[in-house]
């Protein structure tokens, strides 16, 4: 197995990939801990988690990658995948908070501000991280596993599975901005007090969750890797080009795109779930329809069909995102807008193309 | 030319009558034009069959039915005697043995030629296979053997979109042959090809009958003629006339729609 895994690279690239792994399961939380605050190196407690959040982006961006970039289906509802996995982490995280709640109750605040008497039975089991693990890591899967079963196998293709999947995640956020829906609402969950027992606002704490989301992108790395390396990622590129020839050469492609599917749903979960715990809150904002096409913008832009594009894009798009809405709040749409037709016009292949048009040599990673 | 030690399984067709193929009144019709109209149309096993037929004559439907593509609306299509083809997917239906090639040559542009062969090649094809599974060293060779047979064993490494349009047809029929199926349903294999080319693509066509059925619709009526025993008519969907190459000519019913003109 580890020769499998070590065989997916050269080794010059498995050099470069863990050099970067290390840079950011080590290197910055050296930075973080061991430097002074007041020296130039040093890494501020916020820039850990803003790195943690782009970690999660980047996350997105390679399940989005492995649907639209490899399989060539464009989902524009990744969204809801990522909200599930965060509302999951969401409601285990206020079930944490006890009775230090606003309103000093059992129930989380805004089932006491709506004058709930009990936990609507779908919050039971919230209390356990492990039954909250098991729900991070099944739910968005299943769900797509079902949505994807109806679609793929009415043959739901192109333009018609991107617009259906805007029209999921439409009403979904306006499923949860109902209180009645029991997720807080508008407000989202969000008063986060600890995780496992630890305190979220200490900066350990903010370092851990950091490091732990390094660790599940690199290992999600190496996953979709070896998917896209193996003959069924070969398929998956087959399909995206020539489906028919794959169908006619005795494949059941519905089963094919039905398995990504239901694997980038399962990797946009996780990075909800990461997400949630370092930025605080949880909202319907998140099932936006534009939050999902800024997903894909991220890959365009970076570059897709190649994991290394989907880094790079999500990295960037949201470096840009973080200035832009800082100093130029008004303007940050139109950027992205206009990024977007740029290199839908000009840059096909994304940034991480132009170096391989330099570097013919380069590997796609 | 079926690559060795490449078969898995032997193939269920009942062909105990001699025929592999049977189209039986198959009827089908697209907002009331009627592509194929009664149609009738066997195929030996091991036969070499030519079609041909003006425009709009319904060869490519009739080969849509027969893949699975489309459905008919009346009529029988079976595989061998046990096997209902009007049942079946069109995955299911490439696995039972039917392969087909495009008008229009299909390959995988972005992957090299001999990934091409490799996603052909007859082997089990769900997921779990295909994430697991490494390429033996039978297959290798059955893949260099096909490249061989089609000549692009210089191309191995390069991308198919980069193929002349030619090889794209030969990499196509190379699909075909390392899917090793009973049955061939070539369309239009020489459009685009050099005068040579045309030549080899008969030689090599003639040398898969006999293993496999081979069924050819092409426009050209000397490569027809270079390796016919057996031609069809069709027209207006269904079968105007059948028989050997001189005879079919010779029909003044042929003669007025197709040939003459």
């Amino acid at each position: 197995m580890i020769k499998n895994i070590l065989a997916l690279h050269s080794t010059r690239s498995w050099v470069f990939i863990f050099l970067l792994f290390g840079v950011g399961l080590v290197i910055v939380p050296v930075l973080n801990l061991a430097i002074p605050d007041n020296s130039f190196l040093h890494v501020p407690d916020y820039i850990i988690s803003l790195l943690g959040k782009y970690l999660c982006y980047v996350l997105v961006a390679f399940a989005i990658d492995m649907i639209w970039g490899y399989t060539g289906i464009l989902s524009l509802g990744h969204g809801v995948f990522f909200s599930v996995g965060g509302y999951a982490m969401g409601m285990y995280l206020m079930r944490s908070i006890g009775k230090e709640g606003v309103y000093k109750s059992e129930l989380p605040d805004f089932m006491v501000f709506l004058d709930w008497k009990e936990l609507p039975w779908y919050w039971n089991g919230f209390d356990s991280f492990a039954f909250t693990l098991l729900v991070i890591v099944a739910l968005p899967g299943l769900l797509a596993f079902i949505f994807g079963y109806f679609a793929f196998r009415s043959r739901i293709k192109g333009v018609y599975f991107a617009i259906i999947t805007q029209a999921m995640t439409y009403a979904l956020m306006l499923l949860f901005f109902r209180n009645e829906t029991g997720f807080g609402g508008n407000n989202g969950l969000t008063d986060f007090k600890r995780i496992l027992g630890f305190s979220l606002q200490d900066s350990s704490t903010k370092l851990g969750l950091y490091m732990v989301t390094v660790l599940v992108v690199f290992l999600s790395y190496v996953l979709c890797r070896y998917v896209v390396n193996s003959k069924l990622g070969r398929v998956l590129t087959a399909i995206r080009d020539a489906e028919s020839r794959v169908m006619f050469s005795a494949y059941n492609t519905f089963h094919y795109k039905l398995f990504v599917w239901t694997l980038s749903a399962f990797l946009c979960g996780l990075a909800g779930a990461l997400y949630v715990p370092q930025v605080g809150i949880v909202n319907p904002s998140e099932m936006q329809p534009s939050n999902s096409i800024e997903m894909a913008i991220w890959v365009a832009v970076g570059g897709r069909g190649t994991l290394g594009g989907a880094l790079v894009g999500a990295s960037l798009v949201n470096c840009a995102k973080s200035w832009f809405t800082v100093a130029a709040p008004d303007y940050w749409l139109y950027f992205l807008g206009g990024l977007f037709i740029f290199v839908t016009l000009y840059l096909p292949k994304g940034i991480v193309g132009i170096f391989s048009t330099f570097n013919k040599k380069a590997g796609s990673g | 030319m079926s690559p060795a030690g490449v078969h898995i399984k032997e193939s269920p067709i009942d062909t105990s009558h001699g025929c592999i193929l049977y189209v039986e009144g198959v009827t089908v019709s697209f907002d009331g034009f009627k592509a194929l109209n009664n149609l009738n149309l066997y195929i030996d096993d091991g036969e070499l069959r030519c079609i041909i037929g003006p425009n709009g004559a319904g060869k490519t439907t009739m080969m849509d039915v027969v893949t699975g593509k489309t459905r008919p609306d009346s009529g029988l299509v079976y595989f061998g005697q046990n096997l209902n083809l009007a049942e079946m997917t069109e995955y299911e239906i490439a696995d039972a043995g039917i392969g087909r090639k495009f008008q229009k040559p299909t390959v995988f542009e972005n992957h090299s030629v001999f990934e091409n062969l490799e996603l052909a090649l007859r082997e089990k094809k769900n997921i779990w296979h295909s994430l697991l599974r490494h390429l033996k060293g039978q297959h290798r060779d059955a893949i260099d053997q096909t490249l061989e047979t089609i000549g692009l064993l210089e191309e191995r490494k390069t991308r198919a979109g980069l193929l002349s349009h030619g090889q794209k047809q030969w990499l196509e029929i190379g699909m075909l042959l390392v899917q090793d199926p009973r049955v061939l349903l070539i369309d239009e294999p020489v459009a685009g090809m050099t005068h040579q080319e045309t030549e080899y693509t008969a030689e090599l066509l003639k040398s898969l009958a006999g293993n496999h059925s081979v069924i050819v619709v092409e426009h050209e009526m000397d490569f027809i003629r270079s390796i016919a025993n057996k031609v069809t008519v069709l027209h207006e969907g269904s079968v105007l006339a059948e028989g050997k190459m001189e005879e079919v000519q010779n029909d003044p019913k042929v003669v007025e729609v197709y040939l003459g003109e």
